[in-house]
């Protein structure tokens, strides 16, 4: 029982990161129709933000906001430079021109600050543990999960009641009339970027603040594994980005804990059998509405 | 009010609008007949600015539309209710009618809107709340004009408001946009039901492989010949046959 509530807290934390990145696919994705494989390196570029902030001195707190504003930027950024000019070319256009800006942005971060693991130095009360049935728990982890769920409930707040947030909706159900209602659609394209962004940003911080190194290509298997929670619950619904990353980090970790040793080193090659299987049985993934945008 | 000057579109490489030139005086509702892929909704979304235009010009009170965004066009008056009417199935009633108002800033002129619309729809206010997808398709018929008129447009672009819909239906949508003109709207009507769209049409315009063919009033076009046997159903040709 004390093994299980152990394993089950682990797949809580992993599934909460997952789910931070995963919303951003499905925000993009559902508005879009294109799927952003360089999303996980906004994690990357987050995390090395705080780190050079905290190297000049700036605190975690401030570092972090500001961290966070930048990767923010850098994901608007990327949509103007590399997106918006290829639109209208095809899903297939847009994937190679996202995995460029993947392969892009991991080897200047390698050339700026080399291959070598780097580590954050966040708050000691972060480490702080306390114990829920009889398991211990960091104050980070708890955040962690707090900021995921607290997020989840922020984005969905802001696409029913705001007016971009309406707006995203709208374009996400019917992209032609919402041009005729005047809906500025680059405006709402934006706003999915910075949406993504910020939360992307978020779980890059914690992730690197719980776990001690970090290096150039952090955002790639986080971003994939992410990416392939939002194809599991459902590309294109925030709620089935959620339910997909909690799913799949409980069974990537309950993979790893009750499965004899010997084989979970395969954990990574046990994920993406779940995508084939998912991707072959129900690819519009468990809440996903339909296949839309052929 | 609107004065289209020798128009010429290219939709999927076909030169779907040739040479169109017409006018829509401000309070007129005028038709556009023609039967299926004569370039009346090529028209209209090249006036709404979702299609470029090939050659030629549309202005719009004295200054050019061409080249404008159609969220700018939207901001300047004039408002394109699709064929097939194309409402945001999974908003809301309201959340549809919210969107009608996009470009309004003033919080307060959307209500004002949205008060008059359901006083003209008041079907509306009773579903407000309900998934625009579930409601019937007269219904969303009468949710894609309101969204239309929430903005404050000066033009209204109708296309095919009749289409799919029961005859009972169709009656009620020629009503409303009769309506709209009393009520100071100005209306370029696209319709294939030209029965109907030329009895209440100050003018009208037929229009047939891209080009404009004849013009004229409501009741001059509804009696020329070839417009009775083309477009009427021949009821001339059928009278005829029945004296005999």
């Amino acid at each position: 029982m004390v093994f299980f509530v152990g394993e089950l807290i682990s797949a809580l934390k992993l599934g909460s990161i997952y789910a931070l990145v995963a919303i951003g696919y499905s925000i993009v994705y559902s508005i879009m129709g294109m799927i952003n494989f360089a999303h996980g390196e906004l994690l990357m570029i987050a995390t090395y933000a705080l780190w050079v902030f905290m190297n000049m001195g700036i605190g975690f707190w401030p570092g972090s906001f500001l961290a966070i504003a930048l990767t923010v930027c850098a994901g608007i950024l990327i949509e103007r430079i590399a997106y918006r000019p290829i639109r209208n070319d095809g899903e297939s256009v847009q994937i190679i021109s996202s995995l460029a800006v993947s392969i892009f942005l991991e080897s200047m971060c390698r050339a700026i600050f080399n291959a070598s693991g780097k580590a954050l130095i966040i708050p000691a009360y972060f480490s702080k543990t306390f114990k829920i049935l009889q398991t211990n728990v960091s104050v980070i982890d708890l955040v962690t999960f707090i900021l995921a769920i607290g997020m989840t409930a922020a984005v969905s707040i802001f696409l029913k009641k705001a007016k971009i947030g309406k707006a995203m909706r709208a374009v996400e159900d019917n992209p032609t009339a919402s041009d005729l209602m005047g809906i500025d659609r680059d405006k709402v394209i934006m706003a999915a970027f910075a949406i993504g962004s910020l939360l992307a940003a978020i779980a890059g911080i914690l992730y690197s603040g719980k776990y001690t190194s970090f290096n150039y290509d952090m955002g790639f298997m986080l971003g994939v594994k992410a990416f392939i929670a939002a194809v599991l619950g459902g590309l294109g619904s925030i709620y089935g980005a959620v339910l997909g990353s909690y799913l799949m980090a409980v069974l990537e970790v309950f993979f790893a804990g009750y499965l004899p040793d010997s084989i979970t080193a395969y954990q990574t090659v046990f994920v993406f059998m779940v995508l084939i299987v998912v991707l072959l049985v129900r690819p519009e993934g468990i809440l996903g509405s339909s296949v839309k945008r052929s | 009010m609107l004065k289209v000057t020798d128009l010429s579109v290219s939709y999927n490489k076909i030169n779907a609008v040739r040479n169109a030139s017409f006018e829509v005086n401000s309070g007129e509702i005028v038709s556009l007949i023609g039967s299926n892929g004569a370039g009346k909704t090529t028209t209209l979304k090249t006036i709404s600015g979702l299609l470029k235009a090939k050659s030629g010009s549309i202005q719009y009170n004295g200054e050019e539309l061409l080249g404008r965004s159609p969220s700018r066009i939207v901001r300047d008056g004039i408002v394109h209710v699709p064929e097939g009417r194309q409402v945001f199935d999974k908003l809301t009633v309201r959340e549809n009618l919210d969107m009608g108002g996009y470009t309004v800033r003033d919080r307060r002129q959307i209500e004002d809107a949205m008060e008059y619309v359901f006083t003209l729809f008041p079907r509306l206010k009773e579903r407000q709340s309900q998934l625009a997808g579930s409601l019937s398709g007269g219904e969303q018929q009468m949710l894609a004009i309101g969204r239309a008129l929430i903005s404050g447009p000066q033009l209204l672009l109708l296309d095919e408001p009749s289409l799919g819909l029961a005859p009972l239906v169709v009656e009620k949508v020629f009503d409303v946009i009769r309506n709209l003109k009393k009520e100071g709207k100005t209306i370029l009507l696209v319709e294939q039901n030209a029965a109907d769209s030329l009895a209440i049409s100050d003018r009208a315009y037929i229009m047939a492989s891209g080009e404009i063919v004849l013009s004229g009033t409501g009741s001059e076009v509804a009696s020329d010949n070839d417009v009775r046997n083309i477009y009427l159903g021949g009821e001339e040709s059928w009278s005829s046959l029945l004296e005999n």
